[in-house]
């Protein structure tokens, strides 16, 4: 029942063996222990598990192993070199965007895909765009609002007591 | 407060970097170590009794299943009465509740054994419902099963009536909420194998609010000594009161399978699992009656509240007591009775969830004011800045408002920041001279509230948490306590807490995660007693610490030790600075690390009668105003909600961001509760147990949200601080009713205000 598949994984080469239906949330966080993407609801709805699969944002819980043959697909941990922050998630970080974290990785990649269509987003794009990952902490309010720091509409509300790493950019 | 460096900043919170880039190790996440998997058979059945339970058809030899009769004889959730079943045992009191766990090497062959774990049952009628539950159950041989009672008696209600000009009569309900934190239940129990294998304790690690509930679960379920048992918390996935209570249920669960296996084991609760099993938001029934002058002023307030408890007591006693503490809302009024009553159902237990009872008795004296408004002809927030405290007020409990009262000042505040009055009278006005049926109708609706702050009455007395602080030998200052972090900020507010009260920089303070190994029993964190209670604790403790110090810095310098201040990371004397590491570095070589420790000290001449329900119910009130502005579809009945504006006062803001993240989140989750989310049921089973069918707000149903932060400090909190977790909980549901009543002219007193429910409703409009 196994076969093997290849493909970019975070900017690297990848071969996998499993069923062609296994589930790509379960080939990322078990096979290879990238834990980043997290399982909320196992049928598409939270988006916790969201990774971007040549660069749109799916849910990888809906996503079956066959799917990936060829494809590049990128995790929360694979957003920046290890040590370093993109400036999406260093706003995420000091801006309230995260509280208990549990969609945060899903809801930074579908943000990141999103400013890819929309470098400068309005909140009705937002709504419309991020609409399929949930957050109860937040309210999404300062979802809203770390973007808005991102991409210069709104002046940032957080400070940063600790060197957050630098470097890595969008 | 000159002196702060560090409380009222917005610092990066300490698991931030390692939330965003997906570091955080969850549950789930957590390496196995080979540990085994377990799963839970559960009842299909709202009542049966258990005629049988055959396992032999289970073939594969690796598998352990324990029922009740493994489990010994203290089989129950050890929490405030020992009715809840780990296992049930002989007869299932809902469906879903768990009879038989299973475990296996891996989860498939543990989902395997499960299934072939045949189970007899010989159903009996359940209770589902309030209503049926009020005609009586058969389990009290057909009288009503009430788990627990609470009134209260204040004034002469039966004068007050007598001088009333008017009096008003309301009945509101609320159904059933599920948390949906994120990252659903999760536990791995290791257990403590002696020489031959036989079980001596369990370490548990897992998604929890209050390890020492856990703790004091297990001592009790295995009757073992304190130090068998060790429990910390995994980074969690959100909470909102969910994982107060049932943890101990899954962790008991897990150890068992445990000691039956001798393997750890880990038990992950799918969503519909998750759903079906763990507790919800209790379903509510409140009538009111209310005498009034013309001029709206309160003269009587008789109250009834009544809360479906589901199948066991849980902590339906408490949530009762707080639901009856607010049900008379944030309003004077010198005569008021208020009976509370919880009755059992056929259903899973209802637990702690944000708010814990209050939004419930919120939500009908805030309709009920609104309904006083519209019989007076009087605007709605009129009537309520006519009534709302005062300082120098008494509360039903006849405790004396005497300190940090801000019911007239969110409202001001509320009131000008939206020019509430006007533009309420402009959708009057708009609504009532509609011609077009199609145009979308404007909505604008306000409600007050209050929560407080801490356990209710005695509970901090009986609790007597204690904090502490201890100087390193790295020279970092850490801070144990038992409170958990599941996204509030507690550890960042806690360093910054730590910090200014010992005067030293946040990169020289640390917390460590609470493990039952390590930190003292702060007590659970619910309540609203984290920041205030919790944090009055390690303030003490940090000061206590400083001093220690100074007094060391100044028996090193040869200067008196009031010479000596430790301030921003450095001591001062006259002699000059010395960095705080440099005597830290000093101190920790000549003696070791340093600790210091602070318990529960009870507000002096204050005190709370049990069982009159007289006196201090809370040491301090958070205050809100909550402005909703709505659009609703005269067709379709579909409402969006346009705009909300909160005004809190918490005392001092510790972290601003994260503070207002607070507010947003749990008005959201009000508002959710109020429009969209609705558990449905049919013969005691949820019918929507998912997430694709129980809905809770997207970011497309969400406003544009202002949080507006007052702060009128407490002398009960570290630095003024008051609590913040559940007070926003309470006023949006309301205020949302008030604001589709402003627009359509439809006064609901039941929700969620679904369009199905507007449309029926319609047939019955105000006005």
């Amino acid at each position: 029942m196994s076969t093997s598949y290849k493909f970019t994984l975070n900017g690297e080469e990848t071969e996998v063996s499993g069923p062609p239906m296994a589930r790509l949330l379960d080939v990322l966080r078990r096979d290879l222990g990238l834990t980043g993407s997290k399982e909320g609801c196992g049928e598409g709805e939270c988006g916790a598990c969201t990774v971007l699969l040549n660069n749109e944002a799916v849910c990888s819980c809906l996503v079956p192993l066959f799917q990936v043959e060829g494809a590049s697909i990128t995790t929360i941990e694979g957003m920046a070199p290890q040590g370093q922050v993109t400036d999406l998630q260093r706003v995420f970080a000091t801006e309230g965007g995260a509280q208990c974290g549990a969609c945060t990785p899903g809801m930074i990649l579908t943000i990141r895909s999103l400013l890819k269509r929309y470098p400068r987003p309005t909140r009705e794009q937002m709504r419309e765009y991020v609409s399929g990952t949930l957050c109860r902490c937040t309210g999404y309010e300062r979802i809203f609002r770390a973007v808005e720091v991102l991409t210069g509409q709104r002046t940032p509300e957080g400070v940063a007591d600790a060197p957050v790493a630098e470097g890595a950019r969008e | 407060m000159d002196h702060l460096n560090a409380v009222g900043l917005s610092i990066l919170r300490p698991d931030g970097l390692a939330k965003v880039t997906g570091r955080a190790l969850y549950l789930d996440d957590l390496p196995e170590r080979g540990c085994w998997h377990g799963t839970t058979v559960r009842s299909p059945h709202a009542s049966a009794l258990i005629t049988s339970i055959d396992v032999s058809a289970v073939t594969d030899p690796d598998v352990k299943i324990v029922t009740a009769k493994d489990v010994g004889p203290r089989n129950s959730v050890h929490l405030i009465h020992d009715d809840w079943p780990v296992l049930a045992d002989g007869r299932v009191n809902h469906v879903g509740e768990p009879v038989a766990l299973v475990t296996a090497p891996t989860l498939a062959r543990a989902v395997t054994a499960a299934r072939e774990v045949k189970i007899v049952y010989e159903a009996q009628p359940p209770v589902l419902d309030l209503d049926q539950a009020l005609k009586g159950d058969p389990r009290t041989g057909g009288r009503p099963n009430v788990l627990a009672t609470c009134d209260i008696n204040h004034g002469n209600v039966d004068a007050g009536f007598a001088a009333a000009e008017v009096i008003v009569e309301g009945e509101y309900e609320t159904g059933h909420q599920e948390h949906a934190y994120i990252e659903p239940h999760g536990v791995i129990a290791t257990p403590t194998l002696g020489a031959g294998s036989e079980f001596l304790g369990v370490d548990i690690v897992g998604s929890l609010q209050c390890p020492y509930y856990v703790h004091k679960a297990l001592t009790y379920l295995f009757d073992m000594s304190a130090d068998a048992i060790r429990v910390r918390q995994s980074v969690t996935g959100g909470g909102f009161g969910g994982k107060e209570d049932y943890p101990d249920m899954i962790a008991a669960h897990a150890a068992l399978l445990a000691r039956a296996s001798s393997h750890a084991v880990k038990i992950v609760y799918e969503r519909q699992e998750d759903i079906i099993a763990t507790t919800k938001r209790h379903p509510s029934r409140v009538r009111h009656r209310t005498g009034i002058k013309r001029d709206g002023t309160l003269v009587a307030m008789d109250i009834d509240v009544l809360l479906d408890g589901g199948a066991y007591i849980t902590l339906s006693p408490v949530v009762l007591s707080r639901a009856v503490l607010h049900a008379a809302g944030a309003y004077a009024c010198p005569n008021v009775r208020i009976r509370g009553k919880v009755l059992a159902t056929n259903t899973a237990p209802n637990g702690a969830f944000r708010g814990f009872g209050a939004p419930q008795s919120l939500f009908a004296v805030e309709r009920q004011m609104d309904k006083i408004a519209w019989t007076l002809g009087i605007d709605p927030l009129a009537v309520r800045m006519r009534n709302a405290y005062r300082e120098g007020d008494a509360t039903p409990t006849g405790q004396i408002l005497k300190e940090s009262v801000s019911a007239v000042a969110v409202l001001e505040k509320a009131k000008t920041s939206t020019r509430f009055s006007e533009r309420h009278a402009t959708n009057s006005l708009a609504r009532e001279s509609r011609e077009d049926s199609g145009r979308v109708l404007r909505g604008i609706g306000l409600s007050l509230f209050w929560h407080g702050s801490g356990f209710t009455g005695n509970g901090e007395r009986r609790m007597m948490s204690r904090g502490a602080v201890r100087l390193r030998a790295d020279l970092k200052i850490e801070v144990l306590s038992s409170s958990t972090d599941f996204g509030q900020g507690t550890e960042g507010v806690f360093r910054q807490i730590v910090a200014d009260a010992c005067g030293v920089s946040l990169h020289d303070v640390v917390v460590h995660v609470p493990d039952t190994a390590v930190v003292p029993d702060s007590g659970p964190t619910v309540a609203s007693r984290t920041v205030m209670v919790v944090g009055g604790l390690l303030r003490r403790a940090g000061e206590k610490l400083a001093e220690s110090l100074r007094m060391f810095a100044a028996h090193q310098s040869g200067v008196a030790p009031a010479g000596v201040l430790l301030h921003n990371g450095v001591f001062e004397t006259e002699l000059g600075r010395t960095p705080f590491a440099e005597i830290a570095r000093k101190y920790v070589a000549l003696h070791g690390p340093l600790d210091a420790e602070a318990t529960f000290e009870p507000t002096p001449n204050s005190t709370f009668d049990e069982a009159t329900y007289r006196g201090d119910a809370y040491a301090a009130y958070g205050w809100g105003a909550n402005v909703v502005e709505v659009e609703v579809n005269p067709d379709t009945f579909v409402t969006r909600i346009t705009k909300l504006t909160t005004v809190s006062d918490v005392g001092q803001v510790v972290h601003p961001v994260m503070c207002a993240g607070q507010v947003e989140g749990g008005t959201l989750q009000a508002l959710g509760w109020g429009y969209l989310e609705e558990m449905k049921m049919k013969d005691g089973r949820y019918l929507n147990d998912r997430l694709q069918t129980y809905l809770i707000p997207t970011m497309a149903d969400t406003p544009d949200m202002e949080t507006i932060l007052l702060e009128n400090p407490t002398a009960h909190g570290p630095f003024g601080a008051k609590g913040v977790g559940e007070l926003p909980m309470d006023g949006g549901a309301p205020a949302l009713l008030q604001a589709i009543e402003n627009a359509t002219g439809i006064a609901l007193s039941r929700i969620p205000a679904t369009p199905e429910r507007l449309f029926e409703a319609s047939k019955m409009r105000r006005s």
